[in-house]
């Protein structure tokens, strides 16, 4: 297998011509090794861009995938371990599927630096790793200081977001267990855009289910920076109404700027403050910490603009941004399934330039957003996205994708199908 | 070994074709795109399924999404336009099927009916 590409890459270099070139410009070990994609962060976006590397390119590009934690926790699905319907264990997959079946490179380990020009990473553990193209899928990082006094609070385990599947998710299941009965529950939602948009919703109509269950004299109390439900909201206010009732209310323009650990309270831009016995604060959210240092965040020093191509960086050449950190085109979520087909443009893309093909001119996108109402029934969004060369971005394919007529069983089957196949999709 | 060899001549032979052909290729129709280049397109199109229907269609044992890799092609397409039309109902594939232009839906069809019938690899 390596003989065979060095010697496809050789054989091309001495045929010398400038359209060669050109195709190979990309490359940057032409006579040598072969080409090597680092991605760094195993999440939805890296993860399937490793395998899709690999897939695509018929094993023809090597793969080394950066991520610290030794197993993939998926944030959809975890409202429900907050709901005590489901176990951490659940949704907690090894990332060895991606070592076993597709080949690719893993270190447990953290990317410190990458010098774009020597296209090198630079490691944690003390070592480096040079490549050909990077991709980097570093999620979302907090905007603490949006927020006074919520790093600290959080910090001393008083007040979560447990908006990253993990420890964080069964520390607020437990704050949510220990609160008596006629306790109130509060979830506060920073202004669009963030990660996941119907997820602070479905976590509160999940935790109202429980609520309903287990503990009926208690409250759900939704605080939203934004003027109105910014995902299916139509779909879960009826189903609020019908379901909980006075149990679950929904305020609307509750801009955080403040919260005290001690009070358990929460100070407002505009509107008074409010006092909950559990207390979950969703900060504003940015592009990962590394994409910011590495200078990639050039939409309001927040989002990383990519060229939708590729999704490559518009800063730099032969670094490649996907999933939730970038700058989003219209109608498009940050959502698990959106970085999942971010994913597979982007491997298409940097696999065609590797091996010399042209770029597809008209990628699609797909993306379904499911949502919990209560323990067993469920509704979607769901939208499909085409390039538009004309405005060099995605729009959403007129007449297609929808939302769903009304909270189904079928619904609840069809997400956990969903979940399933794209964690198999990402790591198996 | 011979064999092998041969293949491999003839791969090489051909990769350097496409990739001379490749750069100065149009890329806008379909009509124009080289086989290698128009069979990565169709893998990165046939992907937009995978989220539900498992990588290459191979679904996940036990789910509520139909594996596409053991379909027929005729099946397929049929399913598809008529989600598409609306002669049949769904939870999602109606709105997800009028994503794709009837052109897109034969390619998706041709493409999993080709596809090995195993089961997909549960992640979990």
């Amino acid at each position: 297998m390596k003989m065979r590409r060095r010697r496809i890459l050789s054989g091309l270099a001495v045929t010398g011509s400038a359209v060669t070139l050109a195709a190979l410009a990309g490359c940057a070990t032409v006579g040598g090794k072969r080409p090597h994609v680092l991605v760094v962060g195993a999440g939805w976006g890296g993860s399937t861009v490793a395998k899709y590397l690999r897939l695509f390119s018929d094993g023809r590009v090597d793969v080394t995938l950066i991520e610290p934690e030794a197993a993939f926790v998926s944030c959809p699905m975890s409202n429900l371990v907050l709901a005590g319907r489901r176990q951490l264990s659940d949704i907690t997959i090894p990332y060895d599927g991606l070592v076993r079946h597709h080949g690719v490179r893993m270190r447990r380990t953290r990317v410190t630096g990458v010098d774009v020009e020597k296209r090198r990473a630079r490691l944690a553990d003390g070592g480096h790793v040079d490549y050909d193209r990077i991709v980097v899928a570093p999620g979302v990082d907090m905007m603490w200081d949006q927020v006074d006094g919520l790093r600290a609070a959080r910090e001393q385990g008083r007040i979560l977001h447990a908006w990253k599947a993990g420890p964080e998710t069964l520390a607020l299941r437990r704050q949510l267990e220990a609160m008596p009965d006629g306790g109130t529950y509060a979830i506060v939602i920073p202004e669009e855009p963030y990660r996941c948009p119907p997820g602070p919703y479905e976590r509160a109509s999940v935790v109202a289910a429980y609520f309903k269950r287990e503990k009926p004299r208690s409250k759900v109390l939704i605080l939203d920076a934004n003027p109105y439900v910014t995902s299916k909201g139509a779909l879960f206010k009826r189903a609020w109404r019908e379901l909980y009732g006075p149990m679950l209310e929904y305020r609307s323009q509750h801009k955080a700027v403040a919260v005290d650990a001690r009070r358990n309270t929460v100070e407002f831009e505009v509107q008074d403050d409010v006092q909950a016995d559990v207390l979950n604060v969703l900060p504003p959210m940015r592009a990962g910490e590394l994409v910011v240092r590495m200078g990639l965040a050039n939409a309001n020093a927040r989002w990383c603009h990519v060229d939708f191509l590729s999704f490559e960086s518009t800063v730099a050449r032969g670094v490649h941004v996907i999933g939730d950190s970038i700058q989003i085109a219209p109608g498009m979520p940050k959502s698990g399934h959106m970085a999942n087909s971010h994913a597979k443009v982007a491997a298409a893309a940097i696999v065609a330039e590797l091996l010399g093909l042209p770029v597809n001119p008209h990628p699609m996108l797909t993306n379904v957003c499911m949502s919990y109402v209560d323990d067993s029934r469920a509704i979607h969004v769901a939208s499909v996205h085409e390039y538009v060369a004309a405005q060099k971005t995605f729009r959403t394919v007129p007449g297609s994708g929808g939302v769903s007529e009304a909270p189904s069983q079928l619904e609840a089957a069809t997400n956990e199908a969903w979940a399933r196949n794209i964690w198999s999709d990402m790591l198996s | 070994m011979g064999r092998v060899q041969m293949v491999r001549k003839v791969r090489l032979v051909f990769a350097a074709a496409v990739l001379v052909g490749a750069a100065t290729a149009q890329a806008q129709g379909s009509g124009s795109v080289d086989p290698q280049a128009k069979r990565l397109y169709t893998r990165a199109l046939a992907a937009t399924c995978a989220h539900c229907h498992g990588t290459d269609g191979r679904a996940v044992e036990g789910g509520a999404s139909i594996p596409l890799a053991v379909q027929s092609r005729e099946h397929l397409l049929g399913r598809l336009l008529a989600f598409r039309s609306g002669a049949r109902t769904a939870s999602v594939m109606h709105q997800l099927s009028r994503g794709y232009s009837e052109e897109q839906l034969q390619e998706l069809a041709a493409y999993f009916a080709a596809q090995k019938g195993e089961q997909g690899r549960n992640g979990r």
